[in-house]
Order: structure tokens, then sequence, then C-alpha cells
């Protein structure tokens, strides 16, 4: 198959931020300067944003059998790109002092973006296998990113070695559901696998099922769904505040997208089986995440388990798009991805600000009295925290609004229920969290001092904040937005 | 228009007084009060508006917001609205006024809470799209929950989590209910939409009928508060400041009650005449249990918060027995006890900021040292109980003359209330005012009588009690054409359901 220039066109996105990287590395080559090459990738990255917003209104096409280029996938590839700029931004303070070679940090964190780009617009298993591999390499090395430093990242090898380990496992069986999916389809696009079991020459039902649990239970631990979540914690609490955050917004949400699309293509929810397994999915992702995030005492370890949660709640908004007429479920799932990387950069956003590569403030009991010192930075993490227990005037209650419609209008009671006793428990953690910080201040808390590199960090948590409001307040426009691209999916 | 400026003073207020704290310490209470009053004078000149003949809405506001969904920015007032409104500013200068002195930290987030709580209450009470509602449900939350853990007393913790916790997760119930209702009229409408007029015309099967009025009611049962459901309450209003208490016993019940008459019953007619007998039994035991529970206290707050839920179970008997004079009997309940027992939570907390305990069996014969502030306390003692003359007695006299018509077993167990609550609030007055005045286990020398400042406050809430208990007809005026227009609402289905269960 020919490309042509059109063909380029719609894949000028994915050719910047992989440009980025090569100039990146390049630069890197000739003269090693911290802050010429994170110029270089945060521009890199925002013109990448810049054109997949700009040619979002007008772009859908299939390049290749690999890659769709559609509404939803470059509103995804916008919602990536931005992230990961944000990511290099709220980095680059806490990288600042670091006495060794910083600057591949970018590059891998660049790497990582090209394939999550690559897989939020995949329809085809080989484009999925390659954005997720190319992803998931680079965060090994941003997860073991070496900060010589006991009180910062405390366990980056352990945290590396497992997340490797139990990955190239969750992959091994992503690529073993694909063989038996080919087996049954003859193709490694993505098609409904209801027409391929009725088919004469077929394999029969429980080969799809197989296929499709297999594929399931590979991206589920990619997503840290329970009761696949039994990395999450140590690998966020033991790597680089940067590779936290990376992993816990745009491995994630890339992820799903490709789940999302998987899922409504393959109509694997016609299956029956299938559905029970999700729902317990669902269920024992939301319980575990939320009465486990009870017993922790560290933010990142907190958020990881709080993750496990919401990555449930997104599971009942997929579970509601078989049964239900409309795009309604698809829309609750992209808002809440949106809501979700939204409020967990703010949340990992505001420890960064606090944190550097000598020492992070990853305790909760670091927090206390945080709101007396500095009520801006407080009142960020506080609207963060209320919007991920789904409080109103923050994006995160739309979110939630989202779900519970979705999950309504397909009849889902005992999700439902679920997600009521899930959010119920939720409160109690991200409230102790909310009252450490009104507490009186604890003077023994040293926070390190801002300096000048640390402003841009703060503009990142203002725009955040901003998002998060705006969102939350007038809803509207982002509504129709999504309600636009989820037509595409 | 005016509802927006309504809250949007509330909200800038709020913000302004916070900022202002960076200037000087004593900005923040001068703002919050010039807000709130404000308010009360908008609020005021809304009573000279006409009432129109066609509907019982005085005004209303009605703008897109998520259009996807068919959510609007529906604001509007009745006259029952307009009441609690009226209530919500008139004790708002009051909590502004007993956390005047009292509240010495963190000063501007303080009236920021304060006031952003008022504004949520305000949206409660004038929102006519079940989402706005909702909205404006849980934003009174979060400020409240903020004064109860900053400036609470000793166990502020556990109290202000307990508060949240109660009120959040049962919101959430409600939410469900609110969507499922919302998904019916989808279903039947071909069209999504959140309006309280829309939805009125909804019509859902009798078993998810139920299900549904539920949500609403655990909500709204939650937050009156109603046996079993109450246990947040105490806690509450025992570890929160002064205002906090007054806000929470005199604004934040009614919301609840509010609820009930506005939307859980007109919504769902036929379930809840069905479930009436069960939220009556609901009351009386409420009434019955909470005054036999606020007699072991000692703690002066927490009786105090349990004779609140005892009264308010008068509130539930009357609204679910649904006959005119048995809810103009709870809204003049409603009206009367907002202002009682924020008095006595203000002298309550007056009397912990002077001698820092709360604890009764330390207290006794304060009458000798402090006789203004004993006569105060004894004339709201006794409004509370239900003396005639006062508004309480004719808010719970026409609640049980209504209910009577209703349920005749229930209101004559409930009218044993009335019993109870002279119990209580004379031996109140007993140990704490009267006998030989004993300071063995406190610092006695801040036990100053009230100051003119207080006895501004106090005589004006006397005021209004006096008003309402003798010339109630002011107030009745108000609501009659709002709930002749519920009653209405519901007329048919009561008929029909009164018909199967003869």
């Amino acid at each position: 198959m020919t490309m042509t220039f059109d063909d380029l066109l719609p894949l000028m996105p994915m050719l910047i931020v992989t440009a980025t990287a090569i100039i990146a590395m390049l630069m890197i080559g000739v003269k090693r300067s911290y802050l010429l090459t994170s110029a270089i990738t945060i521009t890199g990255l925002l013109l990448a944003s810049v054109v997949a917003a700009a040619m979002l209104p007008f772009t859908n096409q299939q390049i290749t059998p690999l890659f769709i280029i559609d509404h939803y996938s470059l509103f995804f590839t916008v919602v990536m790109c931005a992230s990961a700029m944000f990511i290099s931004i709220l980095s680059f303070p806490y990288f600042f002092n670091l006495d060794d070679q910083k600057e591949e940090f970018y590059l891998l964190l660049v790497i990582a973006t090209i394939g999550a780009i690559v897989m939020v617009s995949s329809n085809h298993f080989v484009s999925t296998l390659l954005g997720l591999e190319t992803l998931s390499m680079s965060l090994y090395g941003m997860v073991a990113y070496p900060l010589h430093s006991k009180e910062s990242a405390k366990y980056p090898l352990e945290a590396s070695v497992k997340y490797l380990i139990l990955s190239a496992v969750a992959s091994g069986f992503i690529v073993f559901g694909m063989a038996l999916v080919y087996a049954q389809t003859g193709t490694l696009s993505f098609t409904s696998l209801v027409t391929a079991a009725s088919l004469t020459n077929s394999l029969g039902e429980s080969y799809s099922i197989v296929a499709l649990l297999m594929i399931s239970a590979g991206m589920a631990f990619k997503l840290s769904l329970a009761p696949f979540h039994l990395w999450t914690p140590d690998v966020y609490e033991g790597s680089p505040l940067p590779a936290t955050t990376y992993l816990a917004t745009v491995g994630k949400a890339a992820m799903f997208v490709v789940f999302l699309r998987f899922i409504h293509i393959t109509e694997a929810l016609s299956f029956p089986s299938v559905v029970t397994v999700f729902s317990l999915i669902a269920v024992a992702s939301i319980l575990a995440g939320n009465l486990l995030a009870l017993l922790q005492d560290n933010l990142k370890r907190i958020l990881a388990y709080s993750s496990i949660a919401h990555m449930g709640y997104l599971m009942i908004a997929v579970i509601a798009t078989y049964s239900s007429e409309g795009t309604i479920s698809i829309e609750a799932v992209t808002f809440y991805l949106l809501a979700y990387v939204i409020m967990s950069l703010g949340g990992f956003g505001v420890a960064s600000v606090i944190s550097s590569s000598e020492k992070e403030f990853d305790s909760i009991s670091d927090y206390r009295g945080l709101f007396w010192r500095n009520p801006w930075l407080a009142s960020s993490f506080m609207a963060m925290l209320l919007s991920l227990a789904g409080i109103p005037l923050t994006i995160g209650f739309i979110g939630k609004f989202y779900i519970f419609l979705a999950g309504v209008e397909s009849g889902l009671w005992v999700l439902l229920a679920v997600l009521v006793v899930g959010s119920g428990i939720g409160l109690y953690y991200y409230l102790r969290i909310i009252y450490r910080m009104l507490m009186p201040v604890d003077q023994s808390i040293q926070y390190r001092i801002a300096g000048i590199e640390s402003i841009s960090s703060y503009g990142v948590l203002a725009i955040l904040v901003f998002l998060l409001l705006l969102f939350g307040i007038y809803p509207a426009p982002v509504m129709s937005l999504v309600a636009d691209i989820s037509a595409y999916i | 228009m005016i509802l927006v400026v309504l809250i949007s003073v509330l909200f800038f207020g709020g913000v302004l007084a916070w900022l202002s704290e960076g200037l000087d310490s004593k900005f923040p209470r001068i703002i919050a009060l010039a807000a709130v009053l404000i308010d009360l004078l908008i609020m005021l000149t809304l009573l000279g508006i006409p009432e129109p003949t066609d509907s019982a809405w005085i005004i209303s506001l009605n703008a897109d917001w998520m259009p996807r969904f068919g959510i609007s920015f529906h604001l509007a007032l009745d006259g029952l609205s307009t009441l609690l409104l009226l209530l919500t500013g008139f004790l708002g200068v009051v909590a502004i006024g007993s956390a005047w002195n009292e509240i010495t930290e963190k000063v501007g987030f303080f009236y920021f809470c304060l006031l952003w709580t008022l504004a949520g209450v305000v949206g409660v009470f004038t929102a006519l799209d079940l989402f706005l509602f909702f909205f404006f449900w849980e934003v009174m939350l979060i400020p409240m929950y903020f004064i109860i853990a900053v400036w609470g007393h000793e166990n502020k913790n556990y109290a202000a989590m307990k508060f949240f916790l109660f009120t959040q997760v049962t919101g959430m119930l409600m939410l469900v209910s609110i969507l499922v209702l919302a998904y019916f009229h989808y279903v039947q409408f071909g069209w999504f939409s959140f309006d309280y007029l829309d939805l009125l015309n909804v019509n859902i099967s009798n078993n998810i009928e139920m299900m549904v009025m539920l949500g609403f009611f655990v909500a709204f049962t939650t937050k009156l508060p109603s046996f079993p459901l109450h246990s947040w309450l105490p806690d509450a209003h025992s570890q929160a400041p002064t205002a906090g208490s007054v806000i929470l016993a005199g604004i934040l019940l009614k919301t609840g009650a509010y609820g009930l008459i506005r939307f859980a019953i007109p919504l769902f007619p036929e379930a809840s005449m069905r479930f009436a007998p069960v939220a009556m039994t609901l009351a009386v035991i409420s009434i019955l249990y909470c005054a036999k529970v606020a007699f072991a206290q000692t703690d002066i707050k927490r009786l105090i918060a349990y004779t609140s839920i005892s009264h308010m179970g008068f509130v539930l008997l009357g609204i679910y027995a649904w006959n005119e004079i048995a809810l103009q009997g709870a809204i003049m309940t409603m009206l009367a006890h907002g202002l009682s027992a924020a008095a006595l939570f203000m002298l309550a907390g007056g009397l912990q900021h002077r001698i820092h305990t709360r604890n009764m069996q330390d207290m006794g014969g304060f009458w000798a040292k402090v006789p203004r502030m004993s006569f105060v306390a004894l004339f709201f003692s006794i409004a509370a109980l239900g003396m005639p003359g006062l508004g309480n007695f004719v808010g719970e006299f026409l609640a049980l003359l209504g209910a009577f018509q209703a349920n005749i077993t229930l209101t004559v167990l409930a009218a044993f209330g009335l019993i109870f609550a002279s119990v209580y609030s004379l031996w109140v007055i007993q140990k704490v005012f009267h006998g030989e005045y004993k300071n063995t286990n406190f610092d006695d020398s801040g036990l100053d009588d009230l100051s003119r400042r207080e006895m501004f406050y106090f005589g004006a809430m006397m005021l209004g009690l006096i008003w309402m208990g003798m010339y109630p007809q002011s107030f009745l005026d108000l609501s009659a054409a709002t709930l002749n227009n519920l009653l209405s609402i519901t007329e048919g289905v009561a008929a029909s359901v009164v018909q199967t269960t003869l």
C-alpha cells in the first residue's frame, strides 16, 4: 500500500512529536543543556496539541489499516500531548537540582507520548501493540530514573523491575489473545467477533470469549483494575513523581481509549459471560481501591488506590455502552477520562510543586497546615481532591453525573449501588487529606524554597484549576464536543 | 434576575471577605454583614411584588445551562420560598452577630464559608431544576464542613466527617433518583429534562416510583433529620462553633423539610401517599425517642440538638399528613423552630465561650450571676416547649390538628411530645439557672451577662416569635397560594389512593 501526502497530513501530530524526540536526542548529543532540552520538548508537545486541535473538526480518515485518525482519536491526541506538556513543565523544577544526567528524562517522556498517540489512533492489533510497547518501554526507564536520593522515589529499581516483569506478562496475555482472535477472524483489524462467531466455519463462541478475556486481562493490568492491580501502589510510590504522574494520567488514559475502541468494535459485551466478568472487575476495583486507600498514609499510594477505584467507575460506563441506545455511555467514558486526567494531573502537580528530586513530600502528614501557609496551593489541592470525590462545582461531579446517567440508562442497579458505596468510602480518605491541610501549621516541615524555576509549575496548576472549575460550572461546550466526537468511535 | 443577584451577592461577598482579611482582620465581618444585609433588604422588597393570579410563582428565571441533557438554570420564587429566604437572611445576620467576637482566628476564611453556605441555601430554596437543586444542595455542604472542621471544638474532625458522609452519601442516592426520573422523562417524552415543572408530568409504575421516592426521602430526612438517620446531628452541633450551629439548626435542617414539601411528595404523589403511614411513624418515633434521649444528656448543646430532632418530627408529621392545615403547621414550625433553636444554640455557645464547658452538671444557679441571659434562656425554652402566644405553639398545634385528620393514633402519640418538651425544657432551666450558684469546676471570671449587641439579636428573635404567635395569619397568607398549588397537583392521586385503601 502506498502512502500519499494526503495520508501524511493527518499524521502530523504524531510526526511532530517524533521529530521532537529526534531533535531532542541530537541536541543532547551536541550539547547537554537542561533548559534547552526541556524547551524543545515543551514546544514540540505544544505544537502537536495545537495542530491536532486545529485538525479536529475536519479530519476523519483511515490511514493504512493501522491508524484511524478521526475526531475521537484527535481529541485524545490533544489530551495526551497537552498532559505530556504539563508533566514536562512540572518536572522541570523537580529535576532542576539533580546532580546527574537529567535531559534523557524528557527524551523518554516524548517517546512515551508517541506510543500514547499511536494507541489512541489505533484500530488494529499491530498498532495497538506497537503503541503499548513504546509507551511501556519508555515508562520502565522513567520509573527507574536514577535520583540518588533516599528521600525521594525510595525504590525506583524495585518499582521498575516489578512493572517490567508484570507488564511483560500482561503484554504476553494480550498477544496470545490477539492470536486467538486472528485465528477466529483472519484479520488483525478490530472487527466484530459476533459476526465472526456466527460464520459456519468459525471456531465457536467459547473461542472468542477466551480471546476477549485474555486481551481484557492484559489491558486490565495496564489499567490497574482489580484483581490485576497489585503492582500499582508499589510502582506509584517507588517512582519519581513526574514518572508517577505520567503513568497515572497519559498511561492510563491512552490504554483506556484503545480498550474502549476494542470493546466497542468487537462487540465484546454481547457475550453475557464477558459482561459478568467486567461487572465483577468493576465491583472489585471500586471496593478494593476505596477500601485499601483508607489504610494508607502515603499520598502516592492513596492516589494509586483511588485511581484503581476511578478505573472501576469507568468500567461501569463501559459496561453500559452495550445496552444503551445512543452514545451517552461512550460520552460518559470520554468525559470521565478527561476529568480523570485533569484531576490526577492536578493532584500530582501539587505534590510536584513542593517536592524535588532531593526530597519528595509524599506523606499526608507533610501537608499539615498547608492551607494556612500557602492558601492558593492548598486550595488547588482541595479542588482536585473534591473533584476526585465528585463534589459539585468541579469537573469530577459532572463526570460522576455522566456515569450515573449511563448506569441508569442501562439499568445497572447493582453497579450503581456499589458506586454510591464506593464514593462514600472514598470521601473519607479525601477528607482526611483536606483535614490535614486545615490543621494548625507544623513548623518542623520545611518545604523546598521555590525558586524562579517553579513559576511555570504554578502556572500549570492555575490552568488545571481553571479547567477543573470551568468544566464543572459551565460544561455545556465540552459536553457538545464530547457528544460530537463520541459518535465517531 | 433578582434571584441571581441574591445568590451572587453572597458568593462574591464571601470571596471579598476572604480577600479583605489581608488588609485588616476587622474587614471580613463587616463585609459579610453588609452582604447579608443587602440580601435581606432585597428579600424584603420581594414581599412587595404582587402575587400573580395565574400561577404561584412570583418571579422566575430560566436559562440554558447544559442543553445536552435539558438542564437549565431555572430559579423561581413562590410564597414558601420567600418565607424560607427571609428566615435565611434573618438568621444569616444573627449568625454573623454570634460570630462577631467569638471567631478570632482565620477570620476571612470563616466568613467566606459562612456566606457560601448561605448562598447554597438560597440556591436550594429557589432552584426549580433538579440538577441545579442538587448542585446547590451539595455546594452548601463543603463550607459547612470547613466551619465545623476548622473552628469546631475538641472532637471536630469526627463530627465534621460524620456530617459530611451522612449528607453526601444520602445525597448521592438522591442524585440516582433524580437521574432515574429524568430518564423516565426521556423515555416518555423523547427528550431529557431536569425541570421540576416537566418532571411533574412523568408517570412511573408503582414499584419503581416507590424506590425513586425513597431516594429523595432518605436524602431529605437525613438533613431534617429524622430517626433513624439523625445520629450525625448531635455530634455536628456539639462540635460546631456557635454560628455554625445557628446556620445548621436554623436553616440547613429546613432544607430537608423544604425538599419533602417541594419535591418528594409532589413528584411522587402515589408512592408518598402509600408511604405516608411509615413516614408518620418515623416522625412519631423521632418526637418521642429524641425527647427521651434529650433528657438523658449532660452536654447542653447535645441536649438542644436532640430537642431539635424531636421538634422536626412535628414537621415531618405535618408534611406527610399532606393537607393544608398540617402543611401550614409544618411551615410555621420550621420558621419558629428556626428562631428558637438558633437562639438556644447561641445561648449555649455564649455560655461555652464564657466558661469553656458544656457540661450541665458543672452549672447551676446562674440566674443570680447573669439575670439577662437567664431570662432570655427561659423565654426561648418556653417558646420551644410550645407555650401559646409564641410561634412554636401555632406551628405544632396546626401540625397536630392537620395530622389528626390523617391518622388519629399517631397524632395522639405525637401529642405526648409536647409534654416531654415541657419536661426537658424546664429541667434545663432548673438545672442551669435556678438553685444555688456553683462554680466548682470552671473558671467563672469570663462569665458576664449578655452584652447590648447580644441583647439586640435576642430581642429581634423574641419579637419574631411573638409576632408568629400573635398574628400567624401574615405568614399563613404567604404560603397559602403555594400550598394550594401543591395540593392541587396531588389531589386526583390522593383521592384514588384513598379509594383503593378503603
